[in-house]
């Protein structure tokens, strides 16, 4: 077996060294019947030729994003990510390397982290951000789960316009936890009174920009009457490179940002791994979740970094931390850093200016077949269309023709006969001119 | 001169021998923050300009600029060359760390994760266009239950603490639909600390059962805390002193005696895969650790993925989505509806980590039944090997044989001033990553060290003569200040942990601003 360097005369030797008759001997502590005689009943090795070629044909039986006209989005964006930033990232100093537990010998994952802390709360306009979180989703659960711990109240209000995936794991924490979950109607056409949801107990309001239908709101307004009442606001965000275009969650008055940030650096992947953003404010920090890395010095006075204020987190506050999480997302972390590094200011703000320029033409061109409507007065890179008919089947077919026209709304709400018209449809910079005139033509040609 | 000179210790005109000009030393090149190379208006990928449209972004338009640095790709590609080049990793060598694993990742699993069948999907496409997506996470199922003897298992959790949250959630569900209410999760006192962390996260009071002389669970105090108010008892197997429990089948029954449920913390899965199913030693639910047991990389701290294996019992509660065999090939349910009405619900985005799955088949593919067997076989015997040759200098914390890790305490330091940390810190300047240090916390000053499988002999016996004679100079009893400075020959010395958490500093700021702020 090519990844096992043991040779049976090595064994023997070490064997010999031990003491014991043979490797079987060395399991003697488990119970014998529990002992398997023989390898369970599946294939047995191959070589790479071997794995290659099976694997190979399983990837060929799907339609991948690449191979044809795509619009899909709804909390995963298809961008185009440099391709110094996959070379990188498979150094194998970053690839094969632990959390940086030992900080002399970790320095290059800790200065990374700390550069990803900055970047994170520069584009968010927050003042601290963590190591990162699994996702969006779990980013956006812990959030709330902060947020009860500061303000120690129990009840929390989730707009109708958060991903369905945000308020389902939010919610999964809510029924084992025993807080209270207002959660808004799922609101397509945008405007919806959440202060009147807010009560004294209401420890936050969780909005989403965009929202999952596309909308942009400017929520500074929602800021100062949480705060009127004592209460967080907390901004999620599930399409990060919109932070280059729009008015950030902090200028708005954001208490706890959790975003994803899959977009920046990192492929579609099926949706996971991705990795999730968590920002706050300063005085907060002792309650985040998750890793930190800051700045010291060493015992010559050089600037470094290490892993700090672990006091919160499990290795040492076990039942106290303030959540389970350990391992996290820093491969992913590394992508992003490494794409917006690339980016910069002015490509970041290039991006997000291109992606918008796309979802307008696209809107312009959709919204003048007969039967489509677009919901959105105002979105970034994704927009809702309400059709003439339901819009699942459509999209089956559409994909039978190879092209990937976007989510149904009915994919999140099945229960809600009055959304099944709705579709969501997203452009990026690699949205073409081809791939929206195709687009365009194959839904005229489908609902007339 | 510019700023970050200072900050990382000065430029030196005149320096003497062994000293430089720069504080760089040949390959180890020091770097500044991404944010001290900043030329404003730069970039390192060239964008078309945007079509022309008329925003619809309304008031929401950002005004203000965010304050990124502009750097062109040969900067950033050095950048993060150089900072790749301060990290130890397991290309560079031997990584002992106990409990982690940190064994061989093979490139042909990054190769496959990155085909565009796999990496290049969305999870949200329509379910007739990812058949093959879905085929690889059902083909990776059938393994994890083949190799656990277990009939059902969920596969979203995102990493290893996240599926003992998942384990302890459809516990939970089970016992609510039973109609009852209990309080408390016994955990031993060895555990990793995701296990309390994750208890409380449920909502339950943590109870610690000591361990006995031999360094596993104390039967008798289990079945003293053991009431019908005990909702599940968490048992990492191999335990974290690298012992099997050989009590199981007794604590199993125990635990099941009162209506509680058996949760296995599968971390150490490794020592035991292919020779022993958990299913056989009575477990309810075990979380796996694909970064740890099945080789996906470590990534510096993740992406992990912690797929958790159920019994009959649990399995209804599993987290959405599940992906089932329908008439027309693979199907996704992803509502609590159906056969997943009892779903507890959903545990994170999407389907899970799909490019550690990837990753994970092509690794179990390339064993087969057959090499996983040897896998385990193989890990136990590495570090029985290093039990035995390290035991003529260290003191090791219990009699073997051991599983895939070997434990020791700091008795062979008593007296000398030399402390594990101490200890640990030399092995560095000698090229290798410490062993795990103070944990498990049942021993005194531990050090606990796991080789796994993908180590030669080789390599053993040079990683066995230079802990054992580090561990002679400590006990000359005149090297404790020798130790206590070590490592030297790092990019940075010993840093100052204590001063980063009393005024943490904990992202970059312009120095403007930083100057205005201390004012």
């Amino acid at each position: 077996m090519r990844y096992l360097p043991l040779t049976d005369a090595d064994r023997n030797a070490m064997l010999a060294t031990i003491g014991a008759p043979s490797v079987d001997a060395l399991f003697s502590d488990v119970p014998a019947p529990a002992r398997l005689a023989a390898p369970v009943d599946l294939p047995t090795a191959m070589g790479e030729i071997e794995v290659e070629r099976a694997l190979g044909r399983m990837a060929e039986k799907s339609v991948s994003a690449g191979s044809v006209p795509f619009f899909v989005g709804a909390g995963v964006y298809r961008h185009h990510v440099p391709a110094a930033v996959d070379h990188l990232i498979q150094r194998g100093e970053f690839l094969t390397s632990y959390t940086p537990y030992q900080p002399e010998i970790a320095q290059g994952t800790l200065q990374m982290l700390f550069e990803f802390q900055t970047q994170v709360a520069l584009i968010t306009g927050m003042e601290v951000a963590n190591a990162s979180l699994y996702d969006g989703a779990t980013a956006c659960a812990e959030a709330v789960m902060m947020a009860n711990r500061l303000t120690r109240r129990r009840k929390v209000v989730l707009s109708g316009g958060l991903h369905p995936h945000y308020r389902e794991v939010t919610a999964t924490h809510a029924r084992f936890l025993g807080f209270a979950l207002h959660a808004a109607a799922p609101a397509p056409n945008g405007g919806e009174d959440l202060l009147a949801l807010v009560d004294g107990d209401t420890s936050c309001i969780v909005v989403q920009n965009p929202d999952v239908f596309g909308h942009v709101r400017d929520y500074s307004a929602l800021a100062e009457a949480c705060h009127a009442r004592g209460a967080l606001l907390v901004v999620a965000i599930a399409e990060v490179v919109s932070l280059g275009a729009l008015k950030s969650p902090g200028e708005m008055g954001a208490d706890i940002v959790a975003a994803e940030g899959q977009s920046l650096g990192n492929a579609l992947n099926f949706g996971g791994p991705h990795v999730g953003l968590f920002a706050t404010r300063e005085r907060f920090v002792r309650q985040m979740p998750g890793r930190l890395a800051g700045q010291t010095v060493d015992a010559e006075g050089r600037r470094g970094w290490v892993l700090t204020l672990s006091t919160r987190e499990q290795h040492i506050r076990r039942e106290k931390a303030t959540s389970n999480i350990c391992t996290n997302s820093g491969l992913c972390a590394l992508a992003f850093t490494i794409h917006l590094a690339l980016l910069g200011d002015a490509g970041f703000t290039r991006l997000a200016a291109l992606n918008h320029g796309r979802a307008v033409q696209l809107a312009d061109r959709l919204g003048g077949i007969p039967g489509v409507a677009i919901l959105n007065d105002h979105f970034f890179n994704e927009m809702t269309l309400r059709l003439t008919r339901p819009a699942a089947p459509l999209v089956e077919a559409l994909a039978e023709g190879r092209i990937l026209a976007g989510v149904p709304v009915s994919r999140f709400f099945p229960d809600r006969p009055d959304l099944a018209n709705l579709l969501l449809v997203a452009a990026t910079e690699l949205t073409t001119d081809e791939d929206i005139e195709m687009f365009a033509v194959t839904l005229d040609g489908a609902l007339q | 001169m510019n700023d970050w000179s200072q900050a990382l210790g000065g430029f030196k005109p005149l320096p003497a021998i062994g000293e430089t000009q720069t504080g760089n030393r040949a390959l180890q090149i020091e770097e500044p923050l991404l944010f001290e190379k900043d030329s404003p208006g730069r970039s390192g990928v060239d964008l078309p300009e945007p079509p022309p449209h008329t925003s619809r972004l309304g008031n929401a338009a950002r005004t203000a600029p965010i304050g990124l640095p502009g750097l062109s790709e040969p900067q950033v590609v050095r950048h993060f060359t150089r900072l790749s080049q301060k990290n130890y990793s397991i290309d560079s060598g031997l990584y002992p760390l106990g409990s982690c694993t940190m064994k061989h990742n093979p490139r042909l699993n990054e190769k496959m994760a990155r085909l565009p069948g796999f990496a290049d999907l969305h999870p949200l496409q329509p379910i007739s266009t990812v058949q093959g997506a879905l085929e690889l996470i059902d083909t990776l199922a059938h393994w994890l239950k083949a190799l656990t003897g277990m009939p059902a298992v969920a596969m979203s959790p995102a990493a290893g603490a996240h599926g003992e949250l998942c384990g302890l959630l459809a516990i939970h569900a089970a016992l609510d639909a039973r109609g009852e209410t209990r309080h408390r999760i016994l955990v031993p006192e060895s555990a990793h600390g995701t296990n309390p962390a994750t208890a409380a996260a449920c909502g339950y009071a943590v109870e610690a059962i000591p361990a006995n002389g031999s360094g596993r669970v104390d039967l008798d105090a289990l079945q003293a805390a053991l009431d019908t108010d005990v909702a599940a008892f968490m048992l990492t197997n191999p335990n974290t002193c690298g012992l099997f429990e050989n009590d199981i089948i007794a604590i199993a029954e125990a635990v099941h005696a009162v209506g509680a449920y058996f949760y296995c913390d599968g971390a150490n899965f490794n020592a035991i895969v292919g020779r022993v199913r958990p299913a056989d030693l009575g477990v309810d639910a075990m979380h796996i650790n694909l970064h740890k047991t099945f080789s996906t990389p470590h990534g510096g701290g993740g992406p992990g993925s912690g797929p958790v294996v159920l019994g009959g019992a649990l399995a209804p509660y599993a987290p959405l989505p599940w992906v089932v065999h329908g008439t027309e090939g693979f199907g996704l349910l992803e509502q609590a509806a159906g056969p997943a009405a009892q779903a507890l619900g959903r545990l994170k985005g999407n389907h899970g980590q799909m490019g550690m799955f990837v990753r994970a088949l092509a690794y179990i593919m390339s064993h087969g039944s057959d090499g996983l067997r040897q896998v385990s076989g193989d890990a136990v015997l590495n570090a029985n090997y290093l039990l035995a040759e390290l035991s003529v200098e260290l003191t090791p914390s219990f009699p073997g044989p051991c599983m895939h890790e070997a434990l020791f305490d700091d008795g062979f330091l008593k007296g000398t001033g030399v402390t594990t940390l101490d200890f640990a810190k030399a092995l560095i300047d000698e090229g290798y990553h410490p062993m795990t240090m103070y944990f498990p916390l049942v021993v005194h000053g531990a050090l606990l060290i796991e080789p796994t499988e993908t180590e030669s002999k080789q390599e053993l016996d040079r990683f066995i003569a230079v802990v054992t004679a580090l561990a002679r100079r400590a006990k000359t009893g005149d090297a404790a200040e020798w130790f206590r400075g070590a490592p030297y020959l790092t990019p940075r010395r010993r840093l100052d942990e204590t001063a980063a958490a009393r005024k943490p500093v904990l992202r970059w700021l312009p120095v403007v601003a930083a100057a205005d702020a201390a004012g």
